[in-house]
Parts: structure tokens; sequence; C-alpha cells
């Protein structure tokens, strides 16, 4: 528990920065209004105005939370569309749209996560993948995924493929690298007197691979996917951008700038940020459990 | 000298029959820095149930020479046979444990998941894997630790697993490459010692790569004496000492008079220099 206070302080710092960018941010907007009005206003006005404004250029903190608990909870139990009274998930709701997205991401990551394994095991065993794959697993990461995702998007939708696949295909395409990468590495782990040991026993490929590359790789793989899992969230999110999807945090983000709603782009910004924190823990929680059954201390 | 080696040599010949056999072993290493010499001229003859010493300064090719009975390097010069066989035919019939410097078990397996390891590749039912693993475990004196992980064990403990790994199967050839080099010297003695049983008990010819004389002189029936630059053997000394060794055995004129000619052999080869 002695890593809450350090947490705690860095947070309460970050709060008081964003209040305090809040109150110049918006204070502009404060003062052409009195302008208008032909009132002059001090200190405390401003200070009272740039905190509660409906479409500010920052929202305060306490105004995305409040979004954050109306968008969720209020939203759910109260709302006529809520999942209380209507029996299902609403799609004005922050669940709703996180669940739309996570469900993508999941997608996108179990794809990525595989096929970065078996590109790895490629790598591995053949010299000729190594050669021939990896720099083109490393220019596939140079490209904008901006880019890419609306043509993957609008590609796919021309031959009839819509809604979740396209957008996991495009968290599958962020997520697969660092678990390329990661794997490479943990496959290649074993030294060469354990790769010696095996060959005295005169072991086959397989036999190595499954009883000493694939054990070694383990750690090498929870650090992996704690980078993939977050980037799948982001390629599903930026895949949700582009073709006007009417759901998901992508989508959310959307509609808010489209109509100038701040609180609630950074509403599910947060909700975002909390998703991936949220997902990224959940693998760390694995990775301890795994890595304890195997004898390591993780 | 010479003439005692050759007499050695067809002692040897005419009691045991030969399980390794060098016949003018060269090995070439090439580096960014050019070819390096790692083996030059290499003969030596094992007989089945010996207990043969490689000792000599770094870079003498002892190491080397080892890893080449066990086909994990290949010779560039001269004939080289284990069992009658190509070394890599040898590596592929498992005619050979190995016990390198480090113990080398695998962290995620037990203790007994490690000594197994062996039998799992080379296909042994459950049943009989079980078997062999508690018979060598309390050979090398770990009966009781299987179910532990190797870092709850210390380095002689850790040591003494990786050798019953290698006696899991019935390779009658063990080589071992300075097992012992990493570990205190108390340690080390009581483990010279359980090794000499273990050899009494099992009847294995062992090749053992070593620096240190004293532990060369107390294991060996015949102890090889290398040189740097080319690697190259200076001198096979034939042990009079008996079978049975007790460890104050190294106190005595016999012992010592040995442990001088191996000095005498190193110095001969500039292994100071």
């Amino acid at each position: 528990m002695k890593s809450v206070l350090p947490i705690l302080t860095v947070l309460m710092a970050l709060v008081v920065l964003w209040y305090g960018a809040t109150v110049l941010l918006n204070a502009q907007w404060t003062r052409d209004q009195a302008a208008r009005a032909g009132v002059e206003v001090g200190f405390s006005e401003i200070l009272r105005d740039t905190l509660s404004q409906t479409r500010p250029k920052l929202p305060a903190p306490h105004q995305v939370v409040a979004e954050l608990w109306q968008s969720t909870w209020m939203e759910e139990v109260y709302g006529r569309r809520g999942i209380v009274q209507s029996g299902t998930l609403s799609n004005r709701s922050l669940i709703y749209h996180g669940w739309v997205t996570l469900s993508a991401t999941m997608l996108g990551f179990a794809f990525g996560t595989g096929l970065g394994i078996l590109l790895a095991v490629g790598i591995v065993h053949s010299k000729a993948m190594d050669l021939s794959v990896m720099p083109w697993a490393i220019a596939s990461q140079t490209v904008p995924i901006l880019a890419i995702a609306p043509m993957v998007i609008v590609v796919l939708a021309s031959i009839g493929i819509k809604g979740l696949i396209p957008k996991a295909i495009i968290a599958a395409y962020l997520s697969f690298f660092p678990v390329l990468v990661g794997m490479v590495k943990g496959f290649r782990a074993p030294d060469a007197m354990q790769l010696d040991l095996l060959k005295t026993y005169n072991a086959s490929r397989v036999g190595t691979f499954w009883r000493l590359r694939l054990p070694s790789s383990v750690p090498y793989l929870f650090a992996s996917l704690k980078v993939g899992i977050a980037a799948a969230l982001v390629g599903t999110i930026v895949g949700e951008l582009p073709a006007g999807a009417s759901a998901g945090l992508g989508a959310r983000l959307l509609s808010g700038s489209y109509y100038g709603q701040t609180i609630q782009i950074w509403a599910a910004l947060l909700a975002a940020a909390t998703l991936a924190a949220g997902l990224v823990m959940i693998v760390g929680a694995v990775e301890r459990v795994v890595l304890g059954r195997m004898g390591m201390r993780a | 000298m010479a003439a005692f080696r050759r007499a050695g040599f067809e002692l040897k010949d005419l009691s045991a029959e030969t399980v390794i056999e060098a016949k003018g072993v060269g090995l070439v290493f090439q580096t960014d820095d050019g070819p390096v010499e790692a083996l030059k001229g290499i003969s030596l003859k094992i007989g089945r149930g010996e207990f043969v010493s490689f000792i000599g300064p770094s870079g003498c090719g002892k190491t080397t020479f080892l890893r080449a009975i066990a086909a994990l390097e290949h010779p560039t010069a001269g004939s080289l046979t284990v069992n009658g066989m190509a070394p890599d035919e040898a590596r592929r019939k498992r005619a050979y444990g190995y016990v390198f410097q480090a113990a080398g078990l695998y962290p995620w397996r037990t203790i007994a998941g490690n000594v197994q390891l062996p039998l799992e590749i080379i296909g042994f039912s459950r049943a009989e894997r079980a078997e062999r693993v508690a018979r060598v475990l309390k050979l090398v004196d770990l009966d009781g630790f299987g179910k532990k992980f190797p870092w709850q064990l210390s380095g002689g403990m850790q040591q003494r697993a990786s050798i019953a790994r290698a006696l899991a199967f019935d390779a009658d050839i063990l080589l071992m490459d300075e097992p012992f080099g990493a570990l205190d010297e108390i340690v080390r003695d009581r483990l010279n010692e359980e090794l000499l049983k273990l050899w009494a008990e099992t009847g294995k010819t062992i090749g053992f790569v070593t620096h240190s004389i004293p532990e060369a002189v107390y294991l060996s029936t015949k102890i090889v004496v290398m040189s740097p630059r080319p690697g190259r053997i200076t001198d096979v000394i034939e042990s009079t000492l008996p079978r049975v060794r007790p460890l104050d055995i190294r106190d005595s004129p016999e012992f010592l008079a040995i442990a001088h000619r191996v000095r005498e052999g190193l110095r001969a080869g500039h292994a100071y220099d």
C-alpha cells in the first residue's frame, strides 16, 4: 500500500494543473461574452464561469466526471433506454459504446497475438523468413494507421464485411507487431548451453520448441501482450472514426467533435483510458498467475 | 616420457575395450580475426570404465575436445570415433550424457521435471520415467527434492541434479565440462567424493574437464595434460592410485608425485606464459 501515496500525489498534481489550464483556456470566451453584454467581470466570476461552461475549450475535471457518471450509471439505471427499463444497454451510454469497442478490441487482439506468434515461430525456424518477414513487419508499422484504416473499412465493406471484423483487423494490424518482436526475442532467449543440452539428447526442432523455446518465451509474451492489448484498443478506436460508425468509443469521440461537445469527448477519452488500464491490469494478473505456476517469480 | 605414454596406451589396449579414439584430431575455428587453431594433432584412446581428466589453462582446447567428442564441435582434421561410430552418429544414438559448467536447469520445471527432460525426449513411458527419476535422484543424494524448483536449491545441489539428468538415460559415457568449477572448495570436495562413488557404482566411462590439479589427480585413472596455442596434448599420465580413494589420499606421496608430474606437464607446455 506504500505505492498509493505517490500515485495519489501525482494524481492530485495533475488535477490541480488541469483546473489551472481550464481557467486559462476558457477565460477568453468568458471575457468575450462579458464584453458583448457590456459588463465587467472580476476574477471570481471568471473562475466560476470557466469551470461551468457547457462547451468549454477544456472541460474541468468535475464536469468530465459528472458526464461519465451521467452517461454510465444514471443512463443505464434511470434512463428510458437504459438496461433497467428497456432490458438492453442504452445507445447513449458509455457502457454500451465501451462494450462495442471492447469486443472488437478483444477479437483484434486475439487475431494479432496469434499472427504475431505464428510469424515469430516462422522467423525463428526459417532463415528465409527471418530475412524477409521482419523488414515488412517494421514497414507495416511505419504506415500511419489513420491513413490505412478508412481504406480497410471501405474495401471490406465493398465485399460485404462490416461491423466488428474490419475494426478487429485494424486492431490486429497494430497489436501483432509488439507480439512479433517480443516473441522472436523470447524464442531466441535460450542460451547456447541450453540448446546444446537438447542437442546432446538428439531432440527434434519440434521438441526443442515445446520444451525449451516456448517456456522460455513466456515472460516476453506477457510483456508484449501488455503493449499489444493497448495497441489493439487504439486500433479499434481509430477504426471507428472514419466510417462514421454509429457505435463505439471512437464514434462517440467523432460525434462529440462534430457537435463541439468537448465534455462528451473527454468523457469518452477517459473511458477509453480506463478500459486500456483495466485490460493491461488483467494481462498483468494473468501473468502473475502463469509465471507463479511455472515456478518463476514475476 | 613418450615411452611411458606409449606403454600406458598399450597396457590399456590389452585390458579394456576402446570407447573413444582420436587420431590426429585438429580443429580450426574461423573467426573474424582469422583462423584459430583450437586443437592440433590430438591422439588419444579412452577405454571402457576409465575416468579421464583433461587439464590445462584456458584456451588449451580441453573443452573444445570434449565438445568434439559430443559432436557439438566438428574436427577439421584427423579422425574421432565414439563407440566405434562418428561422434554425430553416437550423439544420435544418445551414447553420452553431458554435464555443463552451469547446471542449466529449467527454472519452470521442478527438479524431477528437469531430470526427466531427456526421458521425455527419448520417449520413456510415464511409469518408467518416474522410476528412473527416483533412482538417479537417490544416486546423487537428492531424494526428497524432486518437487522443489531449482531456485530453492543451493548451487551444489543444482549441479547434482544436472548430473542426475545426465545419468537418467542409459548412456555409458559421461562427459563433464568443469562441472564443479563454479562451486566453493568444500562443496567441490564432497561432490568429487560422491562422483567417485557414483563412477564405481555405475561403471561409466567419464571424460572430465577441469583446471584444478588436485581435482584431476584425485578423480582420474588417466590425466591428459594440454597446452594452448595451438591446443595440444603435452602429457598423458596413467594414475597409479587405487580405484577406491578416500579424501585423505591427497596427502599421500603417491598423490603428490602425480600432481607434481601434472604441474611439470603444464609447465612444459608453457602453460604459465
